[in-house]
């Protein structure tokens, strides 16, 4: 197969800007899934409301583009029943650490095998431009016209602090790296998060004076590091990338069947 | 039969809710009587008031709850001050006689039991006060017959305080029989 | 299950019914007085291979009901009214992608965290009404245990034959053989194009299940028959049209009800729920005393069966409307009938169960006798 066959072409052209990250992610998504070979039959994509929603619709997975901030749950319920099915959740900044806070913690803290993969172009854009949890300090956003006060979350340490098994961040300059990522975390077994950095020139870039995609985009290449190489020194400055956590604990749904086992046993 | 309405009342935890499922279990599977089981309770889950309701009878039940009862049981001075104006004129009223002081003034027959030292000290498990007192009720008022009562602690009381509760049981109901008819 | 008497709670009676129609996946957080529900499908599910989870609230419980149902297994929550309030949001979600599940509303005494552990019978236009938009809905309701298994089994089936979730509302204060509906799956061939949204003659919607054969997309946007995101007028019209013909032309079939002395009667009493078992009471003591009292009992409130209830009330000089709120059905009732007028609210609002003599006293007011 080639990695287009992943892809509805009737549902093309996309929704997305000129410019905008989210393209990127898909193509490197596609390629992943391309590379790994699984049986699309047993992929599944589910997504919430905002730009980088609409990535579900694209796949030629079983996909659902459901509620603002709800994916991860509904995620749960389709895994829960069909723990044979690969689940991934491609998901906004806002869609996920806001209003979809809640469940991304708790379906950490759960551990089950999940893909939770989450865009970060610091801003709601779909909506037009508003500051999101991860904006962070001193950005401009049309609700906050005077500057952000607002500290942002850092998705890494909030993700391993909430018991993910796998954790790595990385951006759309590095269409490797994050084809690379994509594939160890859905091949990991357990709850894995992959952060990319993606831009928005529509709604962050304007505002913020970070110039357009391609100055962005350069901005990711000379603002990252990797982690544990020699740049990485405290106090650069820089926002680093890698795999940051990558280790075995026991999975939601096995622990599952294992109840099944001793109700079934008692019964 | 006549139908018969009954209150059990005490505080939270003391089980009346128990004693009455298990009576009304009685009734409905060991006598094909018909039986409806109702109950209140505070947000607490030990103390504050409890009450169960419980109707038995051999005709349809269509409205479930108890206003006023025929035999009324309080396990707590609480709830007898709180539920003696629910006993119909004449009716049973039950009651501990460590745990409560009755009123002279309520029309009901009243019959005072040491249910609570029964179980305290000769079962030894105060925990147990709830089937003692159902077997002094089985025994006043003869509703069912105490074997099907037994069946049910059977099934619904977990194995290894199955013997202590028909000890009490059998304990409550000798209490009850002199009391009866 | 059949054919064996069980001394059970209304909430154990409900969870009994759901594994009976087959149930096989239960997401909840708990909540008085619904949690029993819940902690009986954590006790029974896995031992039928079935899954429980509890999940950190009310909206992700509905969001993981939905995603199980997709991949093809019967699912349910079940929930008091603050819960309730939580899952509007996915409710409207699984009407408008047509996704087959059941709600349990074991309703309190409300709004907000209102009157936990009393019984009301607040909710029922928050069934029909809560979720935002233009929609159809089903609710039903049961006055008694064996009514109540029932009317679980029918919640589950009309789930499955009209796409669509059916919220059970419970409010029982506590205490043969039923036709189990399955799922209408595709006959599709793999490889052939699979309309996911695209209805059948009859207005049905034929599923796939998730990991099955045909790959197709979810979405809680209008959307045109492969699922798509679409805002062609024509495409929401016809979708619009759709979600609530499919409720709407059904009425008849869906509506459950029960009558009593209705035959000669000239005082009607409609309820539903835990006051019909007070309203029936009093109908049976009047009937003994030779009095023209009947009782129409409502169990499915939404849609409501306006034909039916016009019809049945058409020969009564009175019409009573027995419910523990506001006059939520009442309103529906006085649409219904030829004479609004005649049509009074016989209710109890302070989380009391409504008795035969408060039903008495009141319409001794209405019919000029004095209290």
């Amino acid at each position: 197969m080639a990695y287009d066959d992943y892809i509805r072409k009737r549902f093309f052209p996309h929704i997305w800007c000129p410019g905008c990250g989210h393209g990127i992610v898909l193509n490197a998504l596609t390629r992943s899934l391309d590379s790994l070979g699984f049986d699309k039959n047993e992929m599944v994509m589910v997504s919430g409301i905002g730009c980088s929603a609409r990535i579900s619709g694209y796949v030629d997975l079983h996909s659902m583009h459901t509620i603002h901030g709800r994916a991860l749950a509904f995620a749960t319920g389709i895994k829960l029943s069909r723990p044979e099915l690969k689940l991934i959740v491609p998901m906004g900044d806002g869609d996920a650490l806001a209003i979809g806070g809640n469940h991304f913690i708790h379906a950490a803290r759960r551990n089950i095998d999940i893909t939770a993969i989450v865009i970060n172009n610091r801003i709601y854009g779909m909506t037009g431009g508003q500051y999101s949890p991860l904006s962070g300090v001193g950005v401009r956003a049309t609700t906050a016209p005077y500057s952000n006060i607002d500290p942002a979350f850092d998705v890494v340490e909030m993700a391993t602090a909430a018991g993910a098994t796998f954790v790595a961040r990385t951006t759309t300059y590095h269409v490797r790296e994050m084809s690379k990522f994509f594939q160890k975390a859905i091949l990991h077994k357990g709850f894995s998060v992959v952060e990319v950095l993606s831009q928005c020139p529509t709604n962050f870039g304007r505002r913020n004076k970070a110039g357009d995609a391609v100055h962005m985009m350069e901005s990711y290449k000379n603002g990252t590091v990797v982690a544990g190489s020699a740049d990485d020194v405290p106090g650069s400055g820089k926002i680093r990338r890698g795999v940051f956590v990558e280790k075995t604990a026991p999975e939601y749904c096995d622990e599952y069947a294992r109840i099944i086992r001793v109700a079934r046993k008692g019964a | 039969m006549a139908r018969t309405r009954f209150i059990f009342s005490g505080a939270g935890g003391q089980g009346v809710i128990t004693a009455a499922v298990i009576l009304g279990e009685a009734a409905a599977l060991h006598e094909g009587l018909n039986a409806v089981q109702a109950q209140s309770y505070g947000p607490e889950a030990r103390g504050g008031a409890s009450r169960a309701e419980l109707i038995i009878s051999d005709d349809v039940i269509n409205f479930p709850r108890v206003n006023n009862a025929n035999v009324l049981v309080c396990l707590t001075q609480e709830a007898y001050n709180r539920y003696y104006p629910h006993i119909r004129p004449g009716g049973l009223l039950v009651t501990d006689s460590k745990l409560v002081t009755p009123l002279s003034k309520v029309d009901a027959r009243q019959v005072p039991l040491p249910l609570f030292k029964t179980a305290m000290e000769t079962v030894g498990e105060p925990v147990t006060l709830n089937i003692c007192m159902l077997g002094a009720v089985v025994a006043i008022t003869g509703i069912v017959k105490n074997g099907s009562v037994e069946k049910v602690i059977e099934t619904r009381i977990p194995g290894e305080f199955l013997e202590v509760n028909r000890k009490a049981f059998s304990l409550g109901y000798e209490l009850g029989l002199p009391h009866a008819g | 299950m059949k054919n064996k008497t069980a001394f059970i709670q209304g909430n154990e009676v409900c969870a009994r019914a759901a594994i009976y129609a087959g149930v096989g996946f239960f997401a909840g957080y708990p909540i008085t007085p619904s949690t029993e529900i819940a902690e009986f499908m954590a006790r029974e599910l896995p031992k039928r291979q079935g899954t429980f989870i509890q999940m950190e609230d009310e909206i992700s419980s509905l969001c993981a009901v939905i995603g199980a149902s997709l991949t093809g297994c019967k699912a349910m929550t079940a929930t008091s009214g603050p819960g309730f309030s939580l899952m509007q949001e996915a409710l409207g979600y699984a009407v408008m992608a047509e996704i087959p599940c059941v709600i349990v509303d074991v309703q309190r005494g409300g709004p907000s965290t209102g009157l936990p552990t009393h019984v009301m019978q607040g909710d029922v236009c928050q069934a029909r009404w809560g979720i935002h938009g233009d929609h159809a809905i089903v609710a039903m309701t049961a006055s008694g245990n064996q009514e109540l298994f029932k009317i679980t089994v029918d919640a589950f089936n009309i789930a499955e034959t009209y796409r669509t979730p059916v919220i059970l509302l419970l409010d029982i204060p506590s205490e043969g053989e039923i036709e189990v509906v399955e799922r209408l799956r595709t006959a599709v061939k793999q490889g052939v194009d699979f309309h996911p949204y695209l209805p059948r003659e009859d207005g049905r919607l034929p599923m796939s299940d998730f990991g099955g054969v045909h790959r197709y997309n979810v979405t809680g946007l209008f959307h045109d028959m492969w699922g798509f995101p679409s805002d062609d007028p024509q495409v929401v019209h016809g979708l619009l049209r759709h979600l609530a013909d499919k409720i709407n032309n059904n009425v008849d079939n869906i509506a459950r009800f029960k009558e009593y002395y209705l035959d000669d009667a000239d005082l009607v009493l409609v309820s539903y729920g835990s006051s019909a078992r007070s309203a029936l009471h009093l109908v049976e003591s009047r009937r003994r005393r030779g009095e023209k009292y009947g009782l129409l009992e409502l169990q499915t409130l939404w849609p409501f069966p306006h034909s039916i209830v016009r019809e049945k009330c058409a020969n009564a000089r009175y019409v009573a409307v027995v419910e523990m709120n506001l006059g939520q059905i009442t309103k529906e009732v006085k649409e219904a009938v030829d004479r609004p007028e005649r049509v009074y609210l016989l209710n109890r609002i302070d989380g009391v169960y409504i008795t035969p003599t408060d039903i008495r006293n009141m319409l001794r007011v209405i019919q000029g006798r004095g209290v």
